[in-house]
């Protein structure tokens, strides 16, 4: 049993006087997925963006194991720290791909942008990298200099994919990364996220209200309603054999082809 | 006030120039940074110098001599109004001759001469954020100003080798000053980059519209930002100026003709007299 790579304990956000989230906590090791699942409104997003330390939260905390191997609470970082451990050893892929992208900045510069923000200045190196990368997520070598706007929502996805994990982070989250998407564009998103993170030992929080995600990538899965996790455990006994009426109404909703 | 023309000397009145002079002692105590100011309406549209004429009201001296130029040349309908505005508002003398000036205002370029300890540039300025194309929220450029965050200034370079083959940015190119705040060094081309770092005058920056002052106080290091392999590199012409015969300053193409015949000249116009008066020739002296 290895030392967790993120610890929540207790987080809650109200956003006046409506429940964003309450009373969250969780362990996540190196390398493990964890998948929130739940209905829209159910506080699946509020999570995340606690977690990613884009929101406040009202009480609670989250700590994470930094590469020197201390645990450090994310609230507690000063702001330099919080930005150089979110470009380097976090990834964020959004549902969005526009929020996660510089539209009007080639896809070699998208790439190549961590890698300069963390002091690369070779021009050849920086380039290689990125080839190398948008390779790694079947994005063919001659759409290096296209902007994302003359890209499909898929390329777009795994581009930003490709951005992300170019630092060598140790911890992504996913924001609803296949919704939108067709589902022969999805399979192979998946399959080419399931690759990259077994390859790369990833640890992934992934938040999606599309079970079959759920069931394809994590570990482990936490079902939210209302705000609060009502059911946490091994995915297959999740879907399986979900415990809570709320979790067996989720699983029996989905719609077979 | 003076009695015959009605205006403050410099215009301005005294709260305001003393409110620019603090933002300015401000910006040469932090190289590079952008202090925000009270900028002023001007009587002239934002675009033509608003913010280098609040900064030359705010230093201007009785026993001043003012210089300004536009593009390189003190005969161009900006530089003339200026000078103009300043010769009837403080009664400065005023100058096209690079040495004798204390005072040069500048849009978009820096004078071929030589500039000495005794000299203020002042910069008009457009748009004072480096960042700005790239990241369009000023709380977020600020914020990173404030960590010198700078990958994204090498983002647009990248961008440059990437279509262009090289650094195509030929103007407004960006600097780091003293080792810290990345700046914009306005809209002059960056064969004039060079002549920013340790310089021995003092460079002032003033953006009316965006209501920025900045400075680089004398001898700073200015260092144009590159990558090791595609070093930052000044424009060349592969012809001396077709007038003086200068070799190695900025040329403006200039046309004379229908039929497509053109020149190149000197773009600062004093630097290309005092040299013809030296009896410099070019080739094509007999046009001018």
């Amino acid at each position: 049993m290895s030392a967790p790579l993120l610890q929540a304990r207790g987080l809650t956000k109200h956003y006046g006087a409506r429940l964003g989230c309450a009373d969250v906590s969780f362990d996540l090791d190196p390398g493990e997925v964890l998948a929130i699942v739940g209905e829209s409104g159910s506080g699946k997003s509020t999570l995340l963006s606690l977690i990613a330390t884009e929101l406040q939260p009202d009480s609670g905390h989250v700590a994470y194991r930094m590469r020197d191997g201390v645990m450090r609470n994310l609230a507690a970082l000063s702001e330099a720290e919080r930005r150089a451990l979110m470009r380097t050893d976090w990834g964020f892929v959004r549902q969005d791909a526009a929020k996660g992208l510089r539209m009007a900045v080639s896809a070699g510069g998208n790439v190549g942008e961590r890698l300069m923000g963390a002091g690369a200045r070779h021009y050849g190196h920086i380039r290689g990298t990125a080839l190398d990368w948008l390779n790694k997520v079947e994005i063919a070598a001659d759409r290096v200099d296209d902007p994302p706007t003359r890209f499909s929502g898929g390329m777009r996805q795994r581009l930003q994919i490709a951005r992300n994990l170019v630092t060598g982070p140790r911890l992504v989250l996913m924001d609803e990364p296949t919704s939108g998407l067709d589902v022969s564009v999805q399979a192979r998103l998946l399959d080419l996220i399931r690759g990259l993170v077994a390859e790369l030992g990833l640890a992934v929080v992934i938040v999606t209200h599309d079970l079959a995600v759920a069931r394809l990538l994590s570990h482990r899965v936490m079902v939210m309603r209302a705000g609060r996790v009502i059911e946490t455990g091994l995915t297959d006994q999740v879907l399986d054999d979900p415990a809570e009426p709320y979790t067996q109404l989720l699983v029996s909703s989905v719609l077979a082809a | 006030m003076n009695a015959e023309t009605g205006y403050n000397f410099a215009y301005l009145d005294e709260g305001t120039k003393r409110m620019i002079r603090r933002a300015i002692l401000k910006a040469i105590a932090i190289p590079g940074y952008q202090v925000p100011f009270a900028s002023r309406e001007m009587p002239m549209p934002y675009g033509w110098g608003t913010g280098g004429v609040q900064v030359t009201a705010a230093i201007l001296g009785r026993s001043d001599v003012l210089k300004v130029i536009d593009q390189g040349s003190d005969d161009t309908t900006n530089a003339v109004s200026i000078r103009a505005f300043f010769a009837r508002t403080a009664d400065v003398a005023v100058t096209t001759r690079t040495r004798e000036a204390t005072v040069i205002q500048t849009r978009h370029r820096i004078p071929e001469a030589p500039l000495h300890e005794a000299q203020v540039l002042v910069y008009q300025v457009p748009i004072p954020e480096p960042l700005r194309f790239l990241e369009p929220r000023e709380t977020e450029t600020r914020q990173l100003h404030a960590l010198a965050e700078y990958g994204l200034m090498h983002v647009k370079l990248y961008e440059d080798i990437a279509r262009h083959g090289h650094i195509a940015t030929t103007y407004a190119y960006p600097v780091e000053v003293a080792g810290r705040y990345v700046m914009d060094p306005s809209p002059t081309p960056k064969f004039d980059n060079p002549k920013m770092d340790d310089c021995p005058a003092l460079q002032l920056f003033g953006a009316g519209r965006e209501k920025r002052i900045y400075a680089v106080p004398p001898h700073t290091r200015v260092r144009s930002l590159d990558f090791e392999d595609h070093p930052f590199r000044v424009q060349t012409f592969d012809r001396p100026c077709a007038l003086c015969g200068a070799d190695g300053v900025y040329l403006d193409e200039v046309l004379l003709d229908d039929a497509g015949g053109r020149m190149f000249v000197c773009s600062d116009t004093d630097h290309c007299e005092e040299r013809r008066a030296d009896g410099h020739v070019g080739m094509e002296a007999a046009h001018a």
